[in-house]
């Protein structure tokens, strides 16, 4: 019986810190380099070099420990993790155990059914990444990019809290929204700037002990990441159905054939010898920084959820659904600063914004209408220049670069909506004229019938007559 | 605390293994034996009550300084790859690894 068994899953997460420069030399971390062309000395650990620290991974790793609430490492340490594999130049990675910069704190996850869940935070330290290893055949030989070798890194640490696969991926998607929002990293996962390792096990509903767990390393996207889960819940509940035990190992998830599969065991040899790193000092991080690094410190996803709530009377789903990018927050703010309008502005964000930002496959930041632009197309609608109905052609004029401005288009196409009594009475006095039927029915309690009218109206117009005023005069027409 | 687990020959083998040391058969005993006596040294120092005193990581009584986020190296790579047995397209190429 499958629903014997408790899913127990922690995630190690390692992002990618938006530096400029390596974690301990002077090398770019810039993208997409030829090959060993960012590699210089330190990164290839030539004999003599010695390990230069970058102050930029500081405040960015207290940010986060801040932004979870966790305890800051006041004296922050490093060590060597050693091991010996062609991508690692030094055989050691220059890493933190004993005492690194973050420890403790938690995140809140908010999952499908609406419930939402506090994932614990073990701890987040700060590391080199290694370099590169390309399998291809070069004559039976691996070739080696060492372009990536010294990017800092932070790896984050959960407590095994999560209970399925669908609140993995909510996890991992909720640290990804942090580290973007805090600048902590630029978050590109098909650029490797966010990656997952899940610790998998089960266990008997209501055991106190955790099963033998697996650790299924390198997944870079939430999708592989949910089905990676999936998958080793199966594999491992087939073996321990069959009674088989499963075995404590390192696996590999390839989406292609969507399976895990051991990687050999050399690779896995789990004794790193950890020991303090002679070429580098305690780094101090006192209370004065700390502050300094609070202070400077954005408004978090969660505190604009509830500002939008709180103080814009947003609706829960669309506050949820706005704060949730950084970019769509930002656009959504300046929208409202420029219309003055929250409640208007949400609506055009989520609906004709999304929308056509799906439809065209943009980002944002990408899109071709400004959120200024969109907020003077929604002053339109307010100051009753326009319909909400017109309003959908200027943003698409606008969307597909046919005018600068709402109010040029709107000029140039005629668009202005008649509030003119005298120009609409004739157009209603025909149309009542033109359905008899429809009047002797409306007369005789059928009212529901207004709209049809309205809807004629606003035909005959080509949309441009004012809703609200051709509803009061066709009420009063027919009353 | 006399009775400390001693190193054995196995244990010996292991970490030359993972430090990719090749040890002869017929060093292994003096290895053993001599690891074990440091080991020795270290469980006397063991027997020095430290509760409270905070590990000494390094024996300078300094902070780390730190970098400025600055790009300050250029590309070498042909002058660092000179001296690479092999090289392909920028890469360094190593004997194989994996499958």
């Amino acid at each position: 019986m499958s629903s014997d068994w408790e899913v127990v899953i922690g995630l190690e997460i390692h992002v990618q810190l938006s530096t400029r420069s390596k974690i301990f030399s002077g090398s770019s971390t810039a993208f997409g380099a030829a090959p060993n062309t960012q590699a210089s000395a330190v990164d290839l650990g030539l004999p003599g070099v010695l390990p230069a620290v970058n102050e930029a991974v500081f405040p960015k790793a207290v940010a986060f420990g801040l932004a979870i609430g966790a305890t800051i490492g006041q004296r922050s340490c490093f060590d060597r993790k050693n091991y010996f594999y062609p991508d690692l130049p030094k055989g050691y990675q220059i890493t933190q155990m004993d005492e690194p910069i973050v420890l403790g704190g938690s995140v809140d996850i908010s999952l499908r059914d609406g419930s939402s869940k506090t994932i614990r935070v073990t701890r987040a330290h700060l590391e080199e990444d290694a370099g590169k290893s390309l399998h291809e055949d070069f004559h039976g030989m691996t070739g080696i990019d060492l372009n990536r070798a010294g990017t800092p890194l932070l790896e984050i640490v959960s407590e095994p809290d999560m209970r399925s696969a669908e609140e993995a991926v909510a996890y991992a998607r909720t640290i990804h929204q942090l580290v973007t929002y805090l600048s902590v990293s630029d978050g590109n996962m098909a650029e490797g700037s966010l990656r997952c390792d899940a610790n998998v096990s089960l266990r008997k509903q209501g055991e106190q002990e955790y099963g033998t767990r697996t650790e299924t390393k390198n997944v870079n996207s939430f999708r592989f990441l949910e089905q990676a889960i999936r998958h080793e819940i199966s594999r491992q509940k087939e073996i321990l159905e069959s009674g088989g035990r499963v075995a404590q190992e390192t696996r590999l998830y390839d989406p292609v054939r969507d399976e895990t599969r051991p990687m050999r065991s050399k690779e896995t040899a789990t004794d790193y010898r950890y020991f303090p790193e002679p070429d580098l000092l305690p780094v101090i991080i006192d209370e004065a920084f700390i502050n300094r690094v609070r202070e400077a410190m954005p408004e978090l996803p969660t505190e604009k959820k509830q500002r939008y709530t709180e103080k814009w009377q947003l609706p829960e789903a669309d506050a949820a659904l706005i704060s949730s990018d950084l970019g769509l927050a930002t656009y959504f703010e300046a929208c409202v600063a420029s219309c003055d309008d929250p409640i208007l502005s949400a609506n055009w964000v989520r609906g004709e914004l999304l929308g056509s930002l799906n439809r065209d496959d943009l980002a944002i930041e990408d899109s071709p209408l400004s959120a200024e632009a969109l907020g003077q197309t929604i002053l339109r609608i307010k100051d009753g220049t326009i319909s909400g109905k017109i309003a959908k052609t200027v943003f698409t004029a606008l969307w597909e670069g046919k005018a600068a401005s709402a109010d040029e288009y709107i000029e140039a196409e005629g668009l202005v909506q008649v509030s003119d009594t005298g120009e609409l009475e004739p157009i209603i006095d025909k149309i009542i004229a033109d359905n008899p039927k429809q009047v002797e029915q409306y007369r005789n309690g059928k009212t529901k019938l207004l709209g049809f009218f309205v809807g004629q109206v606003m035909k005959e117009t080509g949309g441009k007559a004012n809703p609200q005023q051709v509803n009061e005069l066709v009420r009063g027409k027919l009353g | 605390m006399t009775n400390e687990i001693a190193v054995t020959e196995e244990v010996v083998s292991n970490v030359a293994e993972l430090a990719q040391l090749r040890v002869a058969e017929e060093d292994l005993e003096i290895l053993t034996a001599g690891m074990n006596n440091i080991l020795e040294l270290a469980n006397q120092m063991q027997s020095i009550d430290t509760s409270g005193v905070t590990p000494v990581s390094n024996p300078l009584d300094a902070t780390q300084r730190l970098r400025t986020d600055e790009v300050t190296e250029t590309d070498q790579h042909e002058l660092y790859q000179s001296i690479a047995p092999e090289t392909e397209g920028g890469l360094y190429l190593v004997p194989r690894v994996v499958e």
